[in-house]
């Protein structure tokens, strides 16, 4: 009886081990896709955001020209300051809840649940 | 003095420094403010409205019933606010753009919460980040927060039922997420922008244009939104299970 489930368990992990294979080598196949697709669409301007290199730009063709924003700060490194500004805050925020969510209000693991859950 | 898991904690750090490095010129995909003219903002405003509502409805209501759901939506409001606003570049097209997060926050908040925390986080980056635009917040909302959100959620919750494994379910739904939003920008710029041209060329050309960067970018927008979910289903599962993502009973004890 305990042999039969022994060989049941490696043969579940076995399958988990194929299914795993498989599922890396889709996200292989939709990576080099994706990669062949793109290679020829080279961006005339380096790194540029997508709203510069397509929205923007066909809104332009089309006789749209974007406004300036209500609050403009983009202007030299203003808009640097603002971004860091906001990514700082950003950041503790969700480093603060991410601490309360994983470590403050987890579920307390007693010893011998944790020894049970290694064997 | 009650004793914090380090690796936990070295995590959390983790995240909050990797989260400093929001880079400093953020240029995606956000309807920039004046490209819709005024009929089409205001048609994208009222249809945005009932959405945010909704969710402000759910928010109270959750709230009402169980306050220990609240660091969720602090966590996902903060990560869909920088996930959008940072732009990462994409070496086979030669441009930048940035994830949406909605497909993370449908699933584990559910849409109409997650449009709710999307709606905040693009009026900030309107008003303060020269990112969007007052006049197409509405476009904005409806392209990122309802399409993603529901995106997300609706792939989600049917390749769960279908019984499909979880991380593979997270991926196609940040996947989708983030190809609906763009699809959803798509429509909204060349219905705005064609004025008395054909809308299916234009529609066409924006799409396209978007492949080579939104490809890849929803593939690992997808790889993140399933890592996330696991992640969390390990750590905290009673907390997924509180917000019906996953049943009790699937939890491996």
């Amino acid at each position: 009886m305990k042999e039969r489930k022994v060989v049941a368990g490696s043969q579940k992990s076995k399958n988990k081990k194929q299914k795993n294979k498989h599922i890396l080598k889709i996200y292989l196949v939709c990576l080099l896709i994706s990669a062949l697709c793109s290679l020829s669409a080279f961006a005339a301007e380096k790194w540029a955001g997508v709203d510069e290199a397509v929205v923007d730009k066909i809104a332009k063709e089309h006789g749209v020209e974007k406004q300036e924003p209500f609050i403009n700060t983009d202007q030299g490194d203003l808009l640097l300051f603002v971004f860091l500004t906001a990514g700082t805050i950003g950041g503790f925020a969700a480093g603060y809840y991410w601490r309360i969510i994983m470590v403050e209000r987890a579920p307390k693991v007693t010893k011998n649940e944790q020894t049970n859950k290694g064997r | 003095m009650k004793r914090l898991n380090p690796a936990l904690l070295r995590c959390s750090y983790a995240v909050a420094v990797s989260l400093f490095l929001v880079p400093g010129n953020a240029l995606a995909m956000h309807i920039s403010e004046g490209l819709l003219p005024f009929n089409w903002a205001a048609l994208w405003f009222a249809v945005a409205i009932p959405f945010v509502g909704y969710g402000l409805y759910r928010l109270k209501k959750m709230s009402e019933v169980d306050l220990s759901f609240k660091p969720l939506v602090g966590l996902m409001a903060a990560v869909i606010f920088i996930i959008s606003c940072m732009p990462i570049p994409v070496p086979t097209a030669g441009t930048c753009s940035h994830p949406c997060g909605t497909g993370i926050s449908g699933i584990l908040l559910g849409p109409a919460i997650s449009v709710l925390i999307t709606a905040a986080a693009l009026l900030i980056q309107a008003l303060f980040l020269s990112h969007g635009g007052l006049s197409t917040w509405g476009a904005n909302i409806v392209s990122m927060g309802v399409l993603g959100s529901f995106a997300g959620y609706g792939t989600f919750r049917a390749l769960r039922a279908l019984r499909v494994n979880m991380w593979v379910a997270g991926f196609f739904a940040g996947l989708f997420a983030d190809w609906a939003t763009y699809l959803g920008t798509s429509i909204m710029l060349a219905s705005g922008i064609k004025g008395a041209d054909p809308f299916m060329p234009i529609f066409t050309k924006i799409v396209i244009s978007f492949i080579p960067t939104q490809l890849p970018l929803g593939i690992l927008e997808g790889a993140m939104t399933a890592g996330v979910v696991v992640l969390l289903a390990k750590k905290r599962p009673d907390l997924l299970i509180k917000m019906r993502v996953i049943k009790a009973g699937e939890v491996v004890l």
